[in-house]
């Protein structure tokens, strides 16, 4: 059975080529370009990994990540933030949340790959 | 029918309620949370100018004069409270900082701190305001017997012969002398301020106020159908008739002016106005609000005098009629007093007559009740403040100066003190009491209250000329008050006491021993039927011209000592020397602390001489331990202290003593005031440039803020557009055999990007342009139609990738203007795509639209987005400023678009703003002038 990742972006042009990434290695995706419509998918498609942008129209990725490491129901889920927002406070916030992951954007998608394949096969 | 019982019981129990007041008002104060610290308070306590005079005498005088017999005593008031403000206020601001106890006090202590002057101005004013007094016992003592014979309502008219211990007068004296004990003298140490009492004599003046009021309505609408009947009615009566017409003879005229004239002094400088105004002041601001308050509470409690007035002369002229005696004694004018059978009837009474002739007993002892606040307010507060007067400026210096009694010596004078007091009190209303059994009762109370305040005004010249005049001297104020004085009581009190008959009343036709000049109604032969002068304009008239003109000649031909010109100065420059006078000391010598000390425990009591040195080291950082001596500080400290209990007058005469060396000469003082004001405004600048300074920084700070968080922003706009172009560039490198159709799209998304990435650092170049200064313009004209179309033109994707709708409103025709046309394409595109950005992600719909409005087009670009809240309609058109708005989510974007167009549109003279409501969408608008109005010229222009 595939794995699931849910990619949360609200930036079109960056979702294309994440969503033909994960395709192409065999990963059933879904897409939210908010965080409301996020936390919607988490109950009903309930992914393994989300990619998580922080800049998001109405509530953000932050908060995103707050409500789902406060549910025990979804501890097994990994959480990588991609955000352009590389400051190190940003980074300490958001790993603070007890995301798996932080990487700044621009990435190199290989880097983001392995990433995706190491914490899933955890 | 009213029952003596309950109306002693009623009055009692009103005394209670107000002792509960000021002692409530008095532990406040110790606990520091001052219930009379407000202006509504301030001003209250100053209505005690309402006695009962006012509440009773006024209705007399209406009804013998009309409108012109009472208004002037309130006009007065009115008019120093709002034109005479700085007079006061600078009054205040002088007792302040000298601790001035009384208006004696404060004369003396202007003119060198004079204990000749202090005694003099006492002297006056007991003199003076002793009559004042005994028509407030007057007035009590007749309305309690008025009330106790209810439901009759005539007075016997032989009132004078009641040996003292049958008179009701005697005993109400005697319960004023305890009341005003108790509330004056409660402390065990003499202090100038009293805070328990001003808080009851404000209630009394609610309660005055509340009582006259009702009792003009409950008249003008319950016996009368309001004022049109009541002066209808009043139109019959002949005598009524001819008080409304304005008598304009020349004695009404200055007798008018007379009366104003007095008043304006009395209610600034008769000893209880000056308590309640001067020393009970608690912050000078106060005054703003009571210059206005005062006044109208004035107004209010006189609205219904000539009601009352009125009704009482319809009612009683009535029964008059049926009564042979009376009918014949009624004659054209009306003297005031109704003359019946059995007893009188007196017009001042009219409003307490009146409810009991209509059988309202419980209304009538309200009244009752009013007019007893009225005067009891009065006498309370004046023989507290005359009691101050006559132990500190006339008992203590001849004490102090008596070797033999060795007063200085003894061990607590502040008892002896408060004894001295409480004596002065009881003396005040015997004489009050005197003056009442065997003269007063031959005058009406508005006669004698012109009386006191004839007295009083000879203040005026002393201490308006002396706040205002460095030359005035103490010999110029000595020789003009007494002169004055001497005037007084040779036209006003001499021919009183002929009324009296205690003397001939040939003294006053001929003159004393037949010298017609002396006359005292007619000095040096006046023609006073010419001019109109009634005795009491006569009297004031040479009273105050000689005392002005001995002031200032006698000014004139004098010399100050030192303290005087030193006091001179320290009054009339009291706003210039306000902080350094306070800061410095005007001691040369320092002297031994524990004779000091001692001093001060003598006057004020060891626990607030304690207090006292506590606070003076808590301030200075002084550490007693050891302390041998007290510093010139300390010095001039005490004797600010002491005259806060005896006077500064004795006080100079008591730290002296101890002190054994004469304070510092004038221009020594001079030289230390004006070095203290010089550190003053030294320090003042340097605290004002540190101010400056710390605002330049944080202003700086916040520019540098702004300017982090715009790289910030700027920075991270960049990283969306490269993380989607580098990411599509490596898949199109790993993945050499991507199938056509999303090798197109992710290469077109490649170009997308990259022309988003121009933009953006096209818009950054832009902003540092501008907010340099440097930009090129190239100014044309053309269709603004243009500009609309090609910047759709260059939207045009944007707008097909959301699927937006979109919807025009242009005119047909065309539509010129001046100005740069690509720059204002920038300004569409900006927000346009602004609006694409804000649409929803189905069903948007941006209407573009434009139409001209006199001299300007008027463009607008609206969405059906989320919209702005109304806070921040304003602020997004500032620099750096990115809206972090809960309804349009987190910023997209640098935040420099909207600045850039802003700027854009400043130099075509448009103006741009936004019209918004959350959830409802978002509508910029923006206006240029049409071509032919605008200032620009074609060609290329650089800012």
């Amino acid at each position: 059975m595939p794995k699931k990742i849910l990619i949360v972006d609200d930036e079109p042009n960056i979702v294309v080529p994440l969503e033909y990434l994960m395709e192409k290695n065999n990963y059933e995706v879904k897409i939210a370009e908010t965080g409301e419509k996020a936390l919607e998918l988490i109950t009903s498609f309930n992914p393994d990994l989300i990619l998580l942008d922080i800049m998001l129209p109405g509530i953000d990725g932050y908060e995103v990540c707050q409500t789902i490491r406060e549910d025990p129901s979804l501890d097994n889920t990994k959480i990588v933030f991609l955000s352009a927002m590389a400051r190190t406070i940003d980074i300490a916030r958001g790993m603070g949340l007890a995301a798996d992951e932080y990487i700044t954007k621009p990435f190199a998608t290989s880097y983001v790959m392995d990433k995706i394949k190491e914490l899933l096969e955890d | 029918m009213l029952e003596q019982k309950t109306i002693i019981l009623i009055s009692f129990g009103y005394m209670g309620l107000l002792f509960a007041i000021a002692f409530y008002g008095d532990k406040r104060a110790e606990m520091g949370k001052s219930i009379i610290s407000n202006p509504y308070i301030y001003a209250l306590s100053l209505a005690v100018y309402c006695t009962a005079w006012t509440f009773y005498g006024s209705v007399g005088a209406a009804s013998r004069a009309g409108i012109t017999g009472f208004l002037s005593t309130y006009i007065g008031p009115t008019l120093i409270m709002i034109l005479g403000w700085p007079i006061i206020r600078k009054i205040i601001r002088i007792s302040k900082i000298n601790r001035i106890t009384s208006i004696a006090d404060f004369i003396a202590s202007r003119y060198g701190k004079s204990t000749v002057l202090a005694g003099i101005v006492t002297i006056i004013a007991v003199l003076g305001i002793v009559p004042y007094i005994s028509i407030q016992i007057k007035a009590i003592s007749t309305t309690f017997l008025l009330l106790n014979q209810s439901p009759k309502i005539t007075m016997a008219s032989n009132l004078v012969n009641i040996p003292v211990l049958k008179d009701t007068a005697f005993y109400v004296a005697g319960l004023l002398a305890i009341f005003a004990v108790i509330f004056g003298t409660r402390h065990h140490e003499a202090t100038e301020r009293h805070e328990g009492l001003v808080a009851a004599i404000a209630f009394e003046s609610i309660v005055k106020l509340v009582a006259f009021v009702a009792a003009g309505i409950f008249i003008t609408y319950g016996i009368y159908d309001g004022f049109g009947d009541l002066f209808q009615k009043a139109q019959a009566v002949p005598q009524i008739k001819k008080l409304l017409v304005m008598d304009v003879s020349a004695t009404t005229f200055t007798g008018w002016y007379n009366g104003l004239f007095l008043a304006m002094l009395a209610v600034l400088f008769l000893p209880r106005q000056f308590q309640v105004i001067v020393v009970e002041n608690v912050d000078e601001k106060h005054l703003n609000k009571a210059i206005w308050l005062f006044p109208l509470y004035l107004l209010l409690i006189n609205i219904f005098v000539i009601p009352v007035a009125f009704s009482g002369m319809i009612h009683f002229f009535e029964s008059c009629q049926m009564d042979t005696t009376c009918q014949q004694s009624l004659s054209g004018t009306f003297s005031g007093i109704l003359q019946f059978t059995n007893g009188i009837v007196d017009a001042d009474y009219f409003a307490l007559t009146l409810l009991m002739s209509e059988r309202r007993e419980g209304f009538a002892m309200l009244v009752f009740i009013g007019g007893m606040s009225a005067a009891t307010g009065m006498v309370i507060v004046e023989t507290v403040a005359l009691s101050t007067m006559v132990c500190n400026d006339l008992v203590m210096p001849v004490l102090i100066r008596v070797e033999a009694l060795k007063i200085t010596q003894r061990h607590d004078i502040s008892s002896l003190l408060l004894t001295i007091r409480r004596a002065s009190i009881i003396l005040l209303l015997l004489m009050g009491y005197l003056y009442f059994h065997f003269v007063a009762k031959l005058f009406s109370l508005i006669s004698i209250g012109m009386m006191s305040f004839a007295a009083i005004a000879q203040f005026s010249p002393a201490i308006i000329g002396g706040i205002f005049w460095k030359g005035a001297t103490k010999s110029g104020a000595i020789s003009g008050l007494l002169a004055g004085f001497l005037i007084w009581g040779y036209t006003l009190v001499l021919p009183s006491l002929v009324q009296a008959d205690f003397l001939s009343q040939d003294f006053l036709s001929n003159g004393p021993f037949g010298i017609e000049w002396l006359n005292p109604h007619q000095l040096f032969g006046l023609d006073v039927a010419l001019l109109g002068f009634d005795p009491y304009t006569h009297a004031v008239f040479f009273s105050m011209i000689i005392n002005v003109l001995l002031f200032i000649g006698v000014s004139l031909f004098s010399r100050q000592t030192e303290i005087e010109q030193k006091q001179a100065t320290l009054f009339v420059d009291v706003f210039k020397y306000a902080v350094a006078s306070e800061k410095s000391s005007f001691w040369r010598a320092t002297a031994p602390l524990t004779e000091l000390k001692s001093l001060l425990e003598r006057f004020l009591g060891k626990n607030r001489t304690q207090n006292a040195l506590e606070e003076y080291a808590i301030e200075h950082h002084i550490n007693w331990d050891g302390q041998l001596t007290a510093d010139a500080g300390l010095v001039s400290h005490a004797e600010k202290l002491l005259a806060g209990a005896i006077g500064s007058a004795s006080a100079l005469v008591m730290v002296t003593s101890v002190v054994k060396e004469e304070p510092l000469g004038f221009d020594e003082i001079m030289d230390i005031l004006d070095e203290t004001q010089q550190i003053l405004i030294y320090s003042r600048k340097l605290e004002k440039a540190t101010i400056e300074l710390e605002e330049a920084n944080a202003r700086l700070k916040e520019l540098d803020k702004l300017k982090n968080e715009f790289i910030s922003t700027v920075t991270h706009e960049l990283r969306t557009p490269l993380t989607s172009i580098r990411a599509i560039a490596e898949i199109l490198h790993a993945d050499t055999n991507l199938d056509e159709e999303r090798h197109n799209k992710f290469s077109g998304i490649i170009i997308t990007e990259s022309e988003r990435l121009s933009r953006l650092i096209n818009d950054v170049l832009d902003f540092q342009k501008m907010e340099s200064g440097q930009i090129q313009w190239k100014i044309s004209q053309f269709d603004f139609k243009e500009v609309i179309e090609q910047s759709l033109a260059a939207t045009f994707q944007l707008v097909e990738e959301k699927s937006i709708h979109l919807k025009f409103h242009l005119p047909k025709s065309e539509v010129q203007v001046t100005g740069d046309m690509d720059r204002l394409i920038q300004v569409m595109v900006n927000l346009i795509s602004n609006a694409v950005k804000f649409s929803p992600a189905k069903n948007g719909i941006i209407t573009i639209g434009m139409d001209t409005e006199n001299e300007h087009i008027k463009v607008y670009v609206r969405d059906n987005g989320v919209g702005i809240s109304p806070d921040n309609l304003e602020i997004i058109f500032e620099e750096f400023t990115q809206v972090q708005d809960n309804g349009r989510g987190r910023p997209k974007g640098t935040g420099i678009g909207l600045t850039i167009t802003r700027h854009i549109l400043d130099f075509h003279k448009g103006k741009i703003w936004v019209e918004s409501e959350l959830s409802q969408g978002a509508k910029f608008l923006f206006t240029l002038p049409l071509a032919q109005y605008s200032d620009l010229d074609e060609g290329v222009k650089i800012t």
